[in-house]
């Protein structure tokens, strides 16, 4: 920042660089949750939720050190984005995956999902053999 | 483009949502660029036709604000809980798939709420039933039945916020009778709802 650092620029740049910190610890606990989780599903939580705390405090390091006003809602935008996408993501590889059974069952205390694709299926199953096979 | 025309006040959030974004990539909120930028919200909108999102016309910011700031917290306290599990239990951890019923049957609520609890800690949605609107939602760390109860309330009292913001007259009316029991009658004594 500035040379002449007052008493506001180091406050700035302290707040700053503990969200930075905070924000790189946030990548390193998803990466930790990659290793350390078992199973797929597990593993997109560690994925998603760090990653999105950890933008969210690198974003406002960036925006505290610009001094600008006109990059907030460039920040905000992004973050925005980040939390419609995220979710999103997360559903569709968690559902492929417990689709493709990339789960450990044994890990599971309770799965009131499996009951229902197993009946979808069955139905799916009688579809067919009844000699109606209208999709697929 | 056989469907029926969109009203503008429907349309109306979807364009102003197009011109911040527009005026916050070319960092410039000058009237000029705004008006260009709302030309090109309105020509989009017309070419890149979308079903539009059923907005029920209510927002409460006052009940917004608090939820807000409610989700923060509760995705800083996620990415906690996320690396205490990830460094304390690791391998160990034990999860669990719950079916949770939503009250409402609304496209936007349904996804609204799926996308909170996929941000707030230990959910995320595994699989969505649009017919009964229920989701099925992934729990880190659920041990046994009761977390998996504690799990579901929390979704549905999630849902309930987002309704009391956002959700049509006729589903606020709904919670508002299931929230409030006629409790004086029925109860004698003891716990309070």
């Amino acid at each position: 920042m500035t040379p002449d650092a007052t008493g506001v620029d180091a406050v700035i740049d302290a707040v700053t660089a503990v969200f930075l910190v905070l924000g790189a610890l946030m990548s390193l606990t998803a990466t930790i949750g990659l290793l350390r989780f078992p199973d797929l599903m597990s593993r997109m939580h560690a994925a998603t939720k760090p990653q999105v705390l950890g933008l969210f405090l690198l974003l406002a390091g960036i925006g505290l050190q610009m001094r600008q006003w006109w990059v907030w809602p460039v920040l905000a935008v992004a973050w925005i984005f980040q939390l419609l996408t995220v979710p999103v993501s997360a559903h569709m590889v968690g559902r492929a995956g417990y689709r493709t059974k990339h789960l450990h069952p044994e890990l599971l205390s309770v799965d009131e999902l499996e009951a229902v694709v197993r009946r979808a299926a069955s139905e799916q199953e009688e579809q067919t053999e009844a000699g109606a096979p209208k999709d697929r | 483009m056989s469907r029926k025309p969109i009203s503008l006040r429907t349309e109306l959030p979807l364009l102003i949502w197009l011109v911040i974004v527009w005026g916050a990539l070319w960092r410039d909120f000058s009237p000029g660029n705004l008006l260009f930028g709302a030309l090109i919200a309105v020509v989009v909108a017309r070419i890149f036709y979308l079903p539009p999102v059923e907005l029920s016309g209510r927002f409460n910011v006052l009940r917004a604000i608090p939820f807000a700031l409610v989700f923060l917290a509760k995705v800083v306290a996620a990415s906690c809980q996320v690396i205490y599990l990830a460094v304390a239990k690791g391998p160990k951890v034990v999860n669990a798939v719950v079916e949770v019923p939503l009250r409402s049957h609304s496209d936007l609520m349904v996804t609204a709420t799926g996308h909170v609890i996929s941000l707030i800690p230990g959910s995320l949605v595994v699989e969505v039933d649009r017919s009964t609107s229920t989701l099925y939602i992934h729990g880190l760390d659920i041990r046994d039945e009761a977390d998996a109860a504690k799990l579901c309330k929390e979704v549905q009292d999630t849902e309930a916020g987002l309704i009391r913001i956002m959700g049509s007259k006729a589903e606020l009316a709904a919670l508002e009778a299931e929230t409030a029991p006629p409790a004086p009658p029925a109860h004698t004594k003891g716990e309070t709802p």
